[in-house]
């Protein structure tokens, strides 16, 4: 593939056209989960344990059975027993016994929340009145919902066959310590010892929720012969697709999966809830059902980012060249393992040259729901710990915080944690970019502050298919396997002009449900655009190639002799020289020229390149109350190249948005009883409109020699700085150093008042 | 499960036969706490009995100098009255926190103070200001203050069959002024972690005649503090005098520690509220001396 | 549990339906009359998605009885545009790109609409105060602001007589 540096300048990309399914989304017409509604359809509703940690002794259904109107009960006993597989399918591995088990608990509830029963019935009432007819029978246990008390001796232990992973030898007993994960080299204790400063924290994060406005919701129908349909909403219908398949132990071609469009996800759509237990009350009933989650159960029962303890150090030279870092962390994992806590551990440190380095990630089983990705999964809390240091080392150097991240900013070649090198890379110029912008010079008022940090996310490629397909009036369709959450039909349809040099109305891009669409891995990781986007154009460059080769085979000359030009076929032959002929008139004569023209691209996008971005925050502080104020925030960020860029600046502060609400006051508050005291969105505080100053953009082009058109990925990176860079601003602002998020206004005036 | 009726009476007199027939029946004013709480499953009540279609229950009413707003006014009408707006600024914003403008536009005060949070944003406000509540019964009508209207949280002194029906103003004072502040995490969309009602009456040589400090989120209902408005009533408000007040607000102050604020922090800032507000207050009072 | 009558006005025309006592107004909404356009997000009214116009006033649908609609007007997103003419808040948010994901964007809409038609020339802090009832968790604001802004300017540009 052409390098970028060599590209001609683009008809397409970068241009910022309204995207294809806009129109339906301001008017209210695109379909979302709870707007799909299949005839015939029943209403499901879902039991919930009241307990953080119990046995289940037993379930009586009987009498919600006997309900008129309640047409199938399922508990855990439907769905079959299987055996431990670890499936890649979402953002982050799962057990598909896990999976299950989170669906509908067996023998023991993990959490409060945790499904323990299902049923269907012919209104919404009557399936919330049988939820209450159903007897269970409940053994409490003693639970454990901090990271620490999880791995301290004689703290309940959530499953009896987790022996820490990544631990050589196997430990000889079960424990709350899921995974271990270590990277680094050198010699971290000497660096640290001759070092010209050093800083130590801790640092504590709650965890945090996704907070999408689409609760998670779904129909599914499942016939007498085996096959099934699913309407849901996800970040993967493919996902969705295996993974049921997998509980249930049933053909995944069986199962015929529709994407209806996403209400948000940020990672916390790619597992399955509700899928599985909707398909095993469609069977029991013979009726479709529709199984939604309210806003409560989604806080109670679905993936929350993980909490986190994080320990720090960090040591340079007196010119403030690092020479050392120490990290150690521990992460929730909630009541099944997580697998974030690698993603963490390659996230922590690697924007810096440092000689010498430990980082180590453990995950901890709890008594929560089962964590899951947040956007950047693992990053943002590691990263807060360490821009936080790296600010508090820039203070005791002497050295201005920007300037130290550039003098250590690690550039392609560098060692990554891993030890792997890093390739083009653009976090020097994401630097720079914010040095010379006028926020970063701005004169500052009273009670305010400037902070900045730096972060990033690796990005992904992985498995997508596409299909690029002509209609007899030459105008062009971009079936793609992967969900739309925003905006990437747009995207994908920039891609596809672009190719064909045609107009970009002349492109329509669809997302195709599993029986249509080859498989496509979740939208997730910052991997569509790059992904998605380098099948779409091999798609639409094979369909460009069989253009030329049926106006070849109709002019009766050879491959060689036509050219693609402006969106036509231009002859090159000496009789014919200079004729053109459009798509339309290719495409019309296809049925006799060798049939429809159509390309389908199924690859395993490979050459992603991670994104690296800088936030600048101002704060205002009230020193009386402790509360701030976001006056002024810009984020810069490498995007590699903007295929369209409202969508990339979309993303930025979109990210930024929901990092500044991690910041400042989202978290999972519990009671002493082990119950989440504020599954709501009016005690679970996500940023409103009047929180926010506007959040600038800018969008730093350094492009990824391995993709057509340069995309490197956007979604994950802007949540990472944001922690470090609103707590750096409230340090400038109010001479407090915060260490546990979040950084609420009583925690600001605490802190601004030791003395109470 | 028993089912919920819903019944919407054309008059007082129907409101209180349906409300005394049923005694889980609850009254419908804006609906956004008791919708709420039927959804969440922490209330069923036998009847939900809809006091909008009552005449003369909802908007604001002006004798003299004395106003009168019906139990069914949205918070939002207030603002658009501008004569009220002008003489109780402080209850109009109060009401006026209250959640989103969507909630603002059903949310009404009695309903507010008859939900009998200790965090209702309206409550310490109208206390302040000397609200009285009129409320109609079986046995006819009443008036009490605002503040004997909460008894505990959730439970109001009001009688099976009974609902407020008005909310009653004093006259205006000369030189009166009136503010209320709140500290909540959020710009918006919050419940207040302490709120602060503020009403004083400056003379014209600025000393301050009479005075009400209320404040919200510190105990089970909102808390009056006589000796926070002493310490202010024959001051300048002069630091010192602010300082006393602040102190007694603080000395009056017996919150929780919940998911909302900390006892140290609600403790603190109903001293900083106060403090503000009491300058807001004067500075409206001033400004119409 | 007999179920109650109601007659209402929905988007300019007559409607009725039959309802329970307790249902809310945007489950009949959605579930009985198919205008699936507002959405629910909480049901407790904090996010805004099931937001309409009742009697000319925005509220959260989702805490509106059913019955309470008796003989009142209702405005909900299908109702925005003329036809197939988009409105100016509903072009801008397009032309903006002011909607990721799009669940939020109806009640974004129908509330600044409801913002536009009193105020035509709103600071951006009065657009941001009107919006607070509406979450978006995927622009972080900044664009839906933004097209709100240039939504006014269009629709001043409209009203100033030539």
């Amino acid at each position: 593939m052409n390098a970028p540096s060599t590209m001609k300048p683009f008809r397409h990309v970068g241009t910022r056209p309204v995207r294809p399914d806009g129109v339906d989304k301001v008017t209210g017409k695109a379909l979302y989960s709870t707007d799909f509604k299949a005839p015939g359809m029943l209403w499901g509703a879902i039991l919930r344990s009241p307990h953080p940690h119990a046995r289940i002794l037993s379930i009586d259904t009987k009498k919600a059975e006997a309900l008129a109107g309640v047409k199938a009960v399922a508990t855990g006993r439907d769905l079959p027993t299987l055996e431990s597989l670890v499936m890649h399918v979402g953002e982050g591995a799962s057990d598909i016994v896990d999976v299950s088990h989170n669906c509908l608990a067996l023998d023991k509830v993990l959490y409060e929340g945790h499904a323990v029963a299902a049923v269907a019935a012919a209104s919404p009432e009557i399936a919330r009145e049988a939820l209450g007819l159903i007897t269970v029978e409940y053994e409490e246990l003693a639970f454990v919902l901090g990271l620490e008390e999880a791995l301290a001796e004689g703290a309940p232990v959530l499953h009896d066959t987790v022996f820490t992973k990544g631990v050589d030898p196997k430990p000889d007993r079960p424990s709350n310590a899921a995974m271990r994960v270590e990277m680094g080299g050198g010699d971290v204790e000497g660096a640290l010892a001759s070092a010209a400063a050093t800083v130590t924290g801790r640092y504590t994060l709650e965890p945090v929720h996704q907070g999408y406005i689409e609760p998670h919701a779904c129909v599914a129908s499942w016939n007498g012969d085996g096959q099934a349909q699913i309407w849901t909403s996800s970040q993967g219908h493919f996902a969705v697709r295996a993974l049921t398949a997998s509980v249930l132990a049933i053909p995944q071609a069986d199962i015929r999966v529709t994407p209806l469009e996403i209400g948000g996800g940020f990672g916390g759509k790619t597992t399955v809830y509700l899928e599985p237990v909707a398909m095993v009350l469609s069977k029991k009933s013979g009726r479709p059902v529709r199984l939604a989650m309210t806003r409560e159960e989604v806080f109670r029962a679905t993936g929350p980012a993980p909490g986190a303890v994080i320990d720090v150090r960090l040591g340079a030279a007196a010119d403030g060249t690092l020479v050392a870092a120490d990290v150690e962390f521990l992460y929730h994992s909630g009541a099944y393992t997580a697998n974030d806590a690698g993603a963490g551990v390659s996230s922590a440190i690697g924007h810096y040259r440092i000689p010498n380095s430990r980082v180590v990630g453990i995950e901890v089983l709890c008594n929560r729901p089962a964590a899951k990705a947040y956007r950047a999964p693992g990053a943002p809390q590691v990263n807060f710990a360490v821009e936080s240091a790296m600010d508090e080392l820039a203070g005791k150097l002497g050295i201005d915080p920007l300037e130290l991240r550039l003098k250590n900013a690690a550039i392609e070649g560098d060692p990554q944690t891993t030890g792997l090198p890093w390739g083009r890379i653009g976090y020097v110029e994401c630097l720079e970019a914010a040095k010379a912008h006028p926020h970063w010079s701005a004169p500052l008022g009273p009670n305010q502050g400037r902070g900045i940090a730096g972060g990033y996310w690796g990005n992904y490629g992985g498995p997508s298919t596409v299909n690029v397909s002509v209609a007899e009036d030459g105008t062009v369709t971009v079936a793609t396997g992967s969900p739309d959450i925003g905006g990437s039909r747009a995207s994908m349809a920039i891609m596809a002009a672009e190719v064909l040099d045609i107009p970009y109305e002349q492109v329509r891009a669809v997302v195709a449900d599993t029986a249509s669409i080859g498989v496509s891995m979740v939208t997730g990781g910052s991997r569509t655009t790059f992904a998605t986007g380098m099948a779409t154009v091999q798609a639409a460059e094979e369909v460009k190639r069989l253009l030329c080769e049926r106006a070849a085979r109709m002019w009766g000359v050879i491959s060689d002799q036509v050219e693609w030009r402006s969106g036509e076929v231009i002859c090159l032959d000496g009789e014919k020289q200079g004729q053109a002929m459009s798509a339309a008139a290719i495409a019309g004569r296809s049925f006799h020229s060798g049939g429809p023209i159509a390309a389908v691209a199924a690859l395993s996008a490979k050459g992603w390149l991670p994104g690296f971005g800088v936030h600048i925050c101002d704060t205002e502080v009230d020193p009386e109350t402790g509360h701030v104020k976001i006056v002024r925030y810009t984020a810069v960020q490498d995007v590699g190249i903007a295929i369209h860029p409202d969508y990339v600046e979309g993303q930025i502060q979109g990210g930024a948005a929901q990092g500044i609400g991690w910041a400042l006051n989202e978290a999972y508050i519990y009671g002493k009883d082990g119950k989440l005291d504020n599954a709501g969105f009016l005690d679970y505080r996500m940023p409103v409109a009047s929180d926010l100053p506007m959040i600038e953009a800018v969008i730093v082009e350094v492009p990824n020699p391995s993709h057509p058109y340069g995309v490197k990925g956007v979604g994950e990176v802007p949540i990472v700085p944001p922690l470090a860079a609103v707590a750096n601003a409230i340090h400038a602002a109010a001479g407090v150093r915060l260490k546990d998020l979040p950084m609420a206004p009583d925690r600001v005036y605490a802190a601004l008042h030791p003395e109470g | 499960m028993p089912s919920t009726a819903y019944h919407a009476p054309g008059t007082v007199e129907d409101a209180v036969a349906l409300l005394a027939a049923d005694p889980t029946a609850r009254p419908l004013g804006g609906g956004t706490d008791l919708i709420v709480q039927m959804r969440a499953g922490r209330l069923s009540p036998g009847a939900v009995i809809d006091l909008k279609r009552i005449g003369g229950m909802s908007g604001v009413h002006r004798a003299g100098d004395a106003f009168a707003i019906g139990a069914a006014t949205p918070c939002t009408a207030l603002k658009a009255d501008a004569a009220l707006s002008a003489a109780w600024p402080g209850v109009v914003e109060a009401a006026n926190l209250i959640g989103s403008v969507q909630v603002r536009n059903r949310a009404t005060m009695a309903g507010n103070l008859c939900n009998a949070s200790p965090a209702a944003d309206s409550v310490p406000a109208l206390v302040a200001a000397g609200a009285v509540c009129v409320i109609a019964g079986p046995s006819g009508q009443r008036e009490v203050p605002v503040e004997a209207i909460p008894v505990s949280p959730g439970k109001t002194s009001l009688a099976p069959g009974e609902f407020v029906v008005e909310i009653r103003f004093p006259p205006k004072p000369a030189g009166g002024g009136d503010a209320y502040l709140r500290s909540t995490p959020r710009t918006e969309m919050d419940i207040a972690v302490v709120g602060a009602g503020v009403s004083i009456v400056l003379d014209g040589e600025g000393i301050c005649t009479a005075a009400r400090i209320a404040l919200g989120a510190v105990g089970p209902t909102v808390v009056l503090v006589e000796d926070a408005a002493a310490a202010l009533v024959g001051s300048k408000l002069d630091d010192d005098a602010l300082a006393a007040m602040s102190q007694a607000v603080q000395a009056a102050s017996n919150p929780i520690d919940d998911k909302r604020g900390t006892v140290s922090y609600r403790k603190a800032m109903a001293g900083v509220l106060a403090r503000r507000a009491v300058l807001i207050a004067a500075s409206r009072a001033g400004a119409k001396a | 549990m007999s179920k109650i009558r109601v007659s209402t006005t929905v988007n300019g025309d007559a409607a009725e339906f039959l309802c329970e006592p307790t249902s809310s107004l945007l489950d009949v909404l959605r579930d009985t009359m198919g205008l699936t356009g507002s959405k629910e997000g909480c049901g407790s009214g904090d996010c805004g998605a099931c937001t309409v116009v009742l009697d000319g006033e925005m509220v959260c649908s989702c805490l509106v009885l059913a019955p309470e609609a008796e003989g009142r007007t209702i405005a909900t997103i299908e109702g925005v545009a003329e036809g197939s003419v988009l409105h100016p808040v509903q072009q801008k948010f397009l032309e903006h790109a002011a909607l990721q994901c799009g669940f939020c964007t109806p009640g974004f809409i129908v509330a600044a609409k409801a913002l536009l038609d009193r105020n035509p020339d709103p600071t951006e802090s009065e657009v941001r105060y009107w919006l607070a009832g509406n979450l978006c968790r995927c622009t972080g604001y900044d664009k839906i602001v933004r097209a709100v802004m240039a939504a006014a300017a269009e629709l001043r540009q409209e009203r100033t007589p030539a």
